[in-house]
């Protein structure tokens, strides 16, 4: 493995002024990990290629350099899985007191922070983010949440779902590309710990860390057929979600497909908990802290280049204070670094693949072509790999597309309100409802706003903080189902 | 210059014309966002510039209250968060060569102990004027800081050198003397040929909500040392919130500080990063409302060159690059300069050197 400093530029600043001091280079070695050329699917505790011998190929996409070829999981290998994790629950990991259950978990978040280092590299290699989110986000909460479910597995009883709550069986969990890791720790930690198994199938273009995470579970001595991974694309996960032998399926993605899960789970006995897009509004009153809501601003959509979804991603600011606020917005945006994801400064890094890079480019467009005023800071892009610039739209009214629908890029929509009321209304005004952002220093209105907000998250002068003791889900087209807290142990429990 | 421009241009004041509407006009109490309102508040831009008081948010303790409680809050958590994840920044190579020589250069070399003796002063002027005596290309300080009855000695040591001398003054560290005690100190500072006068506000009276009171004394000072440069130490310690940092940095500035400056180095917390972010935000939003560039010292506590060159990252990203100089910048501090020096031949010659090469004065 070498540096590819040639080909991801090292990030710089989007302020093109010349500076005397420009931060040089600071990559994170890529040799901290090691990469295998070829990735097999984990079943029944052991790696081994897919029945039909099928693969696919994970591309760094700050790069678009392939990094390793993974299994492409069938019918028949979704059908192994699911007898492994059946067999895992029936003789092994289901008849486990919960306090063993605990010291596995507790030793798989120990390892994950023993290793942090490695997978920080590894997410940001097979992501595109930065390794400053991966280090500092991403890793040490997928070890938190593993932590704290470990602390539930022998307290089930106090959790709120009756005397002796049980455990479901096997589950399906399908995730998401854009926080690998944490996803697959948000979707295992309360499975396992409430005594299921699971058989998971990471994004197709993200599977090295769930990858990574079955090495963890080997390592932690983890009984066979607990923890089962299976990689592929769609036809992969729906196989998963379809097959009869799942006793509950979650998935964590688009709006699209959970609608499609949806009406694929109806009329089973499966349960099912979806946790979808958003369209979040951040709301910003006129007494806001402002140098902190620009900060809120800036975290709730440029976070993980936008690909968030609970991102703030309609800004709706209070019309008297618009004009500064968007002024000391634009100064800030300056000061951003976009470039090579291992970069220890980089703030923004690479667009998950060219599909959603094609996705963004194009509803950005639409916003140009329906009149909304575009910006973005100068802004050198890097020639190869999948790039977008921060981008905010003003002018922007509920009407426009991009004020709808869920962009999951670099895109800021900015929207204006007059009363409180006003602010609400536009907030609610979505078919969404996942997250919101208020800011203000008056107490009693963020309480007022929490309580007509229809979000499952309203965040009051912050913006994209979590804690695994936090229920985190959606409204409406957002999804159902909570993840994360003491809620989040329902769904894998037949409360 | 173009970058200057519009900042000035398209400055509202953010926030800051909500205090001046008030003050001007009570009727207008809501209309937060006329420029004209602004216009009246800050347009004696070059009586802010030059200085003096601006007469509408300064005319009496009620008037400076509505200006001072009008400024946008600060969330302390929001501020502590955003200057942790700046300190995350990595610099190094020639980033790294250049703020530990820059960070040299803004140092107030500082001795203020009951204990200064012509000894102590003189070994630490020396110091100053050659960190390095093994290697000239090390920039001198900018200035030694001491007590005003060590000024003349402290001027003689330092005369023929571009090192300036600063010294505390205004009954240092706690303030508690009559005005006219703490003018007469400053005034002996001044006389003695010191060139920099740090002078502390009374936190007693901020705290009590007595701004009138120490807006007066900073313009008194700001009138007994003319053209020096003058430096408000906040003690933010004492002033416990970043709300009161911020007002207390723009009451400074409204009295014609050169620099808002953090602490005495008595008391503890002295200089913290959210506080040198929320001084940075508040001397960019001066310079932005047609102010001057009002500098910030971050003095006490800042040992390793590490923490130094942090602090550097959180000037460039917050106030802007134009104040990463001496005139806009400084660090009070007195066993920082050797880590620096340390550092800097690390970074030369790949291998740290011994303790003992580097002169204990």
């Amino acid at each position: 493995m070498t540096q590819t400093t040639d080909t991801a530029a090292s990030s710089t600043d989007l302020d093109t002024r010349e500076s005397a001091f420009a931060y040089s280079p600071a990559p994170e070695s890529r040799d901290v990990v090691h990469l295998d050329s070829e990735y097999g699917l984990f079943i029944g505790g052991e790696f081994r290629p897919a029945a039909d011998d099928a693969t696919f190929v994970t591309i760094d996409p700050a790069t678009e350099d392939p990094l390793a070829t993974v299994a492409d999981a069938g019918p028949a290998d979704i059908d192994d899985a699911v007898r492994a994790a059946r067999d895992a629950f029936e003789h092994t990991w289901g008849r486990l007191p919960g306090r063993d259950r605990a010291k596995y978990l507790f030793r798989i978040a120990r390892i994950i922070q023993e290793r942090s280092r490695e997978l920080a590299v590894l997410e940001s290699l097979d992501n595109g983010k930065p390794i400053r989110e991966s280090r500092d986000v991403d890793v040490p909460l997928a070890a938190a949440h593993f932590f704290y479910y470990a602390g539930w597995a022998d307290k089930l009883e106090h959790a709120g779902f009756g005397p002796s709550p049980r455990p479901l069986g096997v589950a399906g969990q399908v995730i998401p590309w854009n926080f690998p890791l944490l996803m697959a720790a948000w979707k295992l930690a309360p499975a396992l710990a409430a005594g299921n198994t699971c058989v998971l199938k990471p994004a197709e273009t993200t599977p090295l860390s769930s990858l990574f995470l079955a090495r963890i579970c080997q390592e932690a001595g983890l009984p066979p057929g607990t923890v089962n991974i299976v990689t592929g694309a769609g036809a992969t996960g729906a196989a998963l979600v379809a097959h009869p032998g799942v006793d509950k399926v979650a998935f964590t993605g688009s709006t699209e497909v959970g609608k499609e899960i949806r009406q694929s789970v109806a009329g089973t006995r499966k349960r099912l908990t979806l946790e979808l897009g958003g369209k979040a509004a951040n709301v910003v009153f006129d007494d806001a802290p402002i140098d902190q809501a620009v900060e809120g601003i800036v975290n709730g959509i440029f976070f993980n280049q936008g690909h968030v979804c609970c991102a703030g991603s309609r800004l709706l600011v209070q019309e008297s204070i618009a004009e500064a606020l968007l002024e000391r917005l634009r100064d800030r945006l300056t000061t951003l670094r976009l470039g090579d994801p291992l970069d220890k400064n980089t703030d923004i890094g690479a667009i998950n693949s060219a599909v959603q890079l094609e996705k963004i480019r194009s509803l950005a467009d639409t916003g140009s072509r329906e009149g909304a005023e575009r910006w973005s800071p100068p802004c050198r892009l890097p020639e190869r790999g999948f790039w977008f610039p921060p981008t905010v739209f003003t002018g922007v009214s509920q009407s426009h597309r991009i004020a709808r629908e869920e962009i999951f890029g670099p895109v800021l929509s900015v929207l204006t309100f007059r009363t409180p009321s006003e602010a609400v209304a536009k907030a609610n005004n979505t078919p969404y409802g996942l997250s919101a952002g208020v800011w203000t220093e008056k107490g009693s209105r963020i309480l007022w706003m929490a309580q007509q907000l229809q979000a499952g998250v309203v965040w009051a002068n912050t913006y994209n903080r979590f804690d695994p003791a936090s229920p985190f889900g959606g409204y409406q087209e957002s999804g159902f189902g909570r993840e994360g807290g003491r809620h989040g142990l329902e769904a894998y429990l037949d409360a | 210059m173009t970058q200057t421009d519009r900042r000035v241009s398209t400055s509202t004041v953010d926030g800051v014309n909500q205090g001046v509407t008030t003050v001007e006009t009570s009727e207008k109490v809501n209309g937060g966002g006329a420029p004209h309102a602004v216009a009246q508040g800050a347009a004696p831009e070059g009586a802010i510039a030059g200085g003096t008081l601006i007469p509408d948010v300064t005319t009496s303790d009620a008037a400076l209250k509505r200006f001072l409680h009008g400024l946008p809050g600060v969330d302390q958590v929001g501020a502590e968060a955003r200057a942790a994840s700046l300190a995350t920044r990595s610099i190094k190579r020639d980033a790294k060569l250049w703020a530990l020589d820059t960070a040299i250069s803004m140092i107030d070399l500082t001795t203020l102990e009951g204990a200064d003796t012509p000894g102590k002063i003189a070994a630490m002027c020396a110091k100053a004027r050659h960190p390095d005596p093994t290697d000239p290309s090390v920039p001198p300080v900018a200035a030694v800081c001491v007590y005003p009855d060590l000024v003349a000695l402290a001027a003689k040591e330092v005369a023929g050198s571009p090192v300036v001398v600063a010294s505390v003054a205004t009954a240092f560290p706690s303030g508690r003397a009559s005005l006219t005690v703490k003018l007469a100190d400053a005034r002996d500072a001044v006389e003695a040929g010191a060139q920099e006068i740090d002078m502390v506000i009374d936190r007693g009276a901020f705290l009590t909500g007595r701004y009138g009171q120490v807006y007066e004394e900073v313009r008194s000072v700001r009138e007994a040392t003319s053209s020096l440069v003058l430096k408000v130490i906040l003690e933010t310690a004492e002033l416990a919130t970043l709300d009161n940092v911020m007002r207390a940095a723009w009451l400074a500035m409204l009295g014609g500080a050169d620099f808002v400056k953090t602490s005495t180095g008595k008391i503890t917390p002295a200089a913290t990063r959210p506080v040198a972010l929320v001084l940075l935000a508040a001397v960019r939003d001066f310079a932005r409302a047609g102010g001057r560039r009002v500098g910030v010292k971050v003095a006490g506590g800042i040992r390793t060159a590490k923490d130094a060159v942090s602090y550097l990252v959180l000037a460039k990203e917050t106030a802007g690059e134009e104040w990463l100089t001496p005139a806009t910048f400084r660090i009070g501090a007195s066993t920082l300069l050797n880590d620096l020096l340390m550092q800097r031949v690390k970074q030369r010659t790949g291998v740290y050197a011994g303790h003992d090469y580097f002169t204990i004065d």
